[in-house]
């Protein structure tokens, strides 16, 4: 999220899912938002249901499409480019906001300096949608307002994945599109908690509230609450934590609930350094392909057995509820963790219940000041919340950024870290599907999903399947630099010639075991969406 | 908006403009009997179960579809009306099972009572998975039926069990539409719609398609709206009533649906959407409608700490457990020690994991998996 704190102060959704419904244009870039988010989308489709544009950018013929004023096929990677072709007609045309870019932003000069070199003929030739379309989608999404900018990990998960959230952010300050109720810039967080882990500090550079690590005047803070000393040094990211392990430095990992493996790009490499550690433990609620790698596992309640929030993808912190007793010897995650910390000595984890948590939380995170279990169960609050009187926070930045003015950010075009060449020619990008979840530790074990969709599929053209001489439902060899996995053919025009498509979630056919692990420089997500692959036909089957 | 005022059963009411009648009549804590009605919808007027008396208006108008105006004055319980209600609903229950709705006792049955009556299994309330839960029940109850003149006669269809979460028993089904029409309203999908079957016209997938080949997405929406037992999730039949029931957020996107989990003996029975939110609003999806219980209660759950000894795993107390990595994580440099905290676990958990690392450790090396 650093580009949206780079251009408005603030990382999250500005906007929230009530008011989806009355945007009168919505643009969707990197989203399959019916499989990943398919609440979100019946908002969406109610929006176009009441007269609303619906503008989706994806390679793939996606549900969504169905739905779509304008459907803009564009390379994946080519997002910065095709938002900025778009930005650049806006400004050509006169249709940009200028009243807001002048009372409410800065550095538009700059910015309209580096649309240059967007001109039609080039964005055409590097994204591959036809000028028409871009000027056409640039007139729905200026002329019809509100609007309302969504994007998921299609977006994130890119070597310049920061630059293509700031080209959204950039377009929605263009077109005076921020601070107001159905539009903004709204990132769709994958997980149930992403919001909430960032929120709450599980990042190496902040503390809770996102109070940065190297901030004197937070660490004093921090010190004196925690009666603790504090490093002001910003830590290491997941896959630093990764690298170390493989190369020694980092010796011992304790890991919650998450399962690296699959996640990570690069699974080969991920898995050789957790076993390379001399000691890993690892909490979670199943044997995950991570917990079979550690030297003890913690048996976790699940949300059904414990009491917490979650804070969702509107900064909606809501309540999870203790309904059933934890199933055997089971412990809530943050008992688990408080008893290790006592049993080494270590002070301020005598916490007996969330809710005590969540006063310590309120009491040092500004944006969570005001909240306390007696509000919640009123219902969900939205940060930012300072105050117990404060009533939450559906729209950001409204009348002023949370950084003051809105920052331009002039933008160039950079290719992914990897693309295509002669050995591995097709483009492998990467997705979710509605049936199952993230890895798949919980939804593959549902009888019911797994019926529905129980194995790995790739997608591959008409054409690409033809030329290699692929019918639908073969099995095949998927190889990139990294590895190769195999998985089921599902011949589709759903994807462009040239494209490939993998789900996350199937271990058999470890999409990460292929993904590029190529990092974007600022918010350090890794090139899940981008990487070069051949295919062939597999003959073990 | 403006507001209006208006009678009810000689109750005046002030709403807001553009309500209807309905909408009035709850508001003041007033019953009209309803079918194909359903606050999610659009109004529809097709079961006509919501007549209502209205002065110096002809006829009986739906209160469902009728907007409250100013001054009206509105009866909604007359012995006229009844009888009207007691009509269509008497047409109504020649195609539905109703022996055990016309039947006094039938409170007081049990799924494995005899009957006294000796009415067969496939016609009993007791025996339906929706018994206790139905609207129809309700509605019956409110308007009073102790006979049906009209014999019944069965659809004698088969019941379609072909999906994995949820059965369709259409020999259940009154042609209230709310199914096919959340599907297409709410959901945008329209997987079913009326279709002919033999004389009559059933809600159904086209031309009797298996629902595996439609464009159907498993999200329930249609069983949570259904009155009556013809769509039900397979795993709460013949559950019953819940015991208890607990409000929470699901736990696997980021949209953070609200969902009620219904509890019987220790178990989740059913996962309901909520509807009172600004976030899903009576809806979610496959994952949280259907397999939640089948996650928290499966047998590959961990049950208890494991510690790995040449190789494999043993159990172990929690002392055990917890001593061995207190002990050999205080043997470590604390800057070779990382901790990786989780988008899955709840806000406390991660608060108390980073707190682990920088108040425990003494670093900041904490991170999560979803770099979003
Ligand atoms: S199946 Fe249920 S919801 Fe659908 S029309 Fe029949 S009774 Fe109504
Ligand atoms: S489960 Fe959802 S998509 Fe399928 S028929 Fe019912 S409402 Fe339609
Ligand atoms: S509820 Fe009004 S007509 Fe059916």
């Amino acid at each position: 999220m650093a580009g949206l704190v780079t251009t408005l102060g603030s990382g999250a959704m500005t906007n929230s899912i009530r008011d989806i419904s009355n945007a009168a244009c919505i643009l969707a870039i990197g989203t399959n938002t019916t499989e990943a988010h398919p609440v979100i989308a019946l908002e969406m489709k109610k929006a176009v249901n009441k007269g609303g544009k619906l503008i989706v950018a994806n390679t793939r013929e996606i549900d969504l499409v169905r739905d779509a004023t304008i459907w803009l096929r564009h390379r994946p990677g080519t997002d910065v480019t095709l938002l900025m072709g778009m930005a650049r007609v806006i400004v050509d045309e006169g249709l940009a906001d200028t009243t807001f870019v002048d009372e409410r932003c800065e550095n538009f000069e700059e910015f309209k300096e580096s649309l240059k070199a967007f001109d039609l003929a080039t964005v055409e030739g590097i994204t591959g949608v036809p000028a028409e379309k871009i000027v056409e989608a640039a007139r729905t999404y200026a002329t019809n307002s509100p609007a309302a900018i969504f994007y998921a990990m299609g977006i994130t998960q890119h070597t310049h994945g920061t630059d293509n959230v700031i080209a959204t952010a950039n377009l929605a300050m263009l077109t005076g599109n921020m601070g107001k109720p159905s539009a903004g810039v709204n990132p769709l967080r994958g997980q149930n908690n992403v919001q909430g882990a960032c929120d709450l500090g599980a990042l190496p550079n902040v503390y809770p509230g996102y109070q940065a690590v190297a901030d004197s005047a937070i660490k004093d803070k921090f010190e004196r609450a925690w009666d603790a000393f504090l490093s002001d040094k910003p830590g290491l990211t997941v896959t630093e934590m990764f690298d170390g392990a493989y190369e020694g430095s980092i010796k011992a990992m304790y890991i919650m609930g998450e399962n690296p493996p699959l996640s990570e790009p690069n699974a080969n490499h991920a898995i050789e350094a957790l076993k390379r550690l001399d000691f890993l433990v690892v909490q979670d609620i199943f044997m995950s392909e991570t917990a079979e790698l550690a030297d003890v596992v913690l048996p976790a309640a699940s949300f059904a057995e414990k009491d917490g929030t979650y804070t969702n993808t509107e900064r909606r912190v809501q309540r999870v509820r203790k309904a059933l007793e934890p199933v055997g010897e089971t412990r809530p995650d943050w008992l688990i963790t408080c008893q290790i910390a006592q049993k080494m000595g270590i002070k301020g984890f005598e916490f007996e219940s969330p809710s005590e948590i969540m006063e310590e939380i309120a009491s040092l995170t500004p944006t969570y000041g005001g909240i306390t279990y007696d509000r919640l169960e009123q219902g969900g609050l939205q940060w930012p919340c300072p105050t117990e009187e404060h009533p939450g926070t559906p729209i950001l930045h409204v009348g002023i950024f949370s950084r003051g003015k809105g920052h331009f950010v002039p933008l160039e075009y950079k290719p992914s870290a990897e693309l295509p060449d002669e050995e591995y020619p097709l483009l492998l990008t990467t997705g979710r599907n509605l049936f199952h979840w993230h890895t798949g530790t919980m939804t593959r074990r549902v009888g019911g999903l797994d019926d529905l969709l129980g194995e790995g599929w790739v997608d591959i053209s008409p054409s690409d399947a033809e030329k290699l001489g692929i019918a639908h439902g073969d099995r095949v060899r998927i190889t990139s630099r990294r590895g190769s996995v195999h998985a089921r053919a599902n011949v589709t025009e759903v994807s462009d010639e040239g494209i490939v498509y993998m789900n996350m979630h199937f271990a058999e056919s470890a999409v990460n075991v292929l993904t590029n692990p190529a990092l974007d420089p600022v918010a350090k997500i890794p090139e899940f969406k981008v990487s070069a692959v051949k295919i062939a036909k597999s003959d073990d089957d | 908006m403006g507001e209006i005022t208006l009678t009810i059963e000689g109750q005046e009411i002030t709403v807001d403009e553009g309500m209807t009648v309905l909408d009035a009549a709850e508001r003041a804590g007033i019953y009209i009997p309803t079918l194909c009605y359903h606050p999610d919808l659009a109004p529809y007027g097709a079961c006509r179960l919501c007549i209502v008396e209205i002065e110096k208006m002809r006829g009986l108008p739906t209160a469902c579809t009728t907007p409250a105006t100013d001054g009206m004055v509105v009866q909604t319980k007359t012995p006229q009306l009844q009888e009207f209600r007691r009509g269509i609903l008497e047409l109504m229950l020649s195609e539905h099972p109703h022996p055990c709705l016309t039947c006094w006792r039938r409170e007081r049955c049990g799924p494995y009572d005899i009957c006294l009556r000796n009415v067969d299994v496939t016609q009993r309330c007791v025996t339906c998975p929706n018994n206790g839960i139905c609207e129809l029940q309700d509605v019956v109850d409110y308007i009073g039926i102790d006979h049906v003149d009209l014999p019944y006669t069965s659809r004698e269809l088969p019941i379609d069990r072909e999906n994995p979460f949820f059965e369709r028993d259409y020999n259940l089904c009154i042609l209230c539409g709310r199914c096919v029409r959340v599907c297409q309203e709410v959901r945008g999908v329209g997987a079913i719609a009326f279709t002919s079957r033999g004389s009559e016209s059933l809600p159904g997938t086209a031309f009797g398609h298996p629902l595996r080949d439609s464009d159907c997405k498993y999200c329930g929406a249609c069983v949570d709206v259904c009155p009556t037992g013809a769509l039900i999730e397979r795993h709460r039949k013949y559950k019953g009533i819940p015991d208890s029931k607990v409000a929470t957020t699901c736990h696997y996107c980021g949209v953070g649906c609200q969902l009620e989990l219904e509890l019987k003996d220790g178990r989740i029975m059913e996962v309901i959407p909520l509807r009172d939110n600004d976030v899903n609003r009576g809806q979610a999806c496959v994952k949280g409608r259907f397999s939640i219980a089948e996650v928290v209660h499966h047998p590959d759950r961990l049950t208890t700490p494991l510690i790995k000894k040449n190789g494999s795993f043993e159990e172990a107390t929690w002392d055990e457990a917890l001593e061995l990595v207190a002990s050999k994580l205080s043997s470590f440099n604390k800057d070779e020690i990382v901790v990786i905290s989780s988008a899955k676990c709840t806000n406390e958990d991660n608060y108390v994991m980073q707190k682990f690392a920088r108040a425990g450790l003494g670093h900041n090396n904490v991170d999560h998996c979803a770099r979003l």
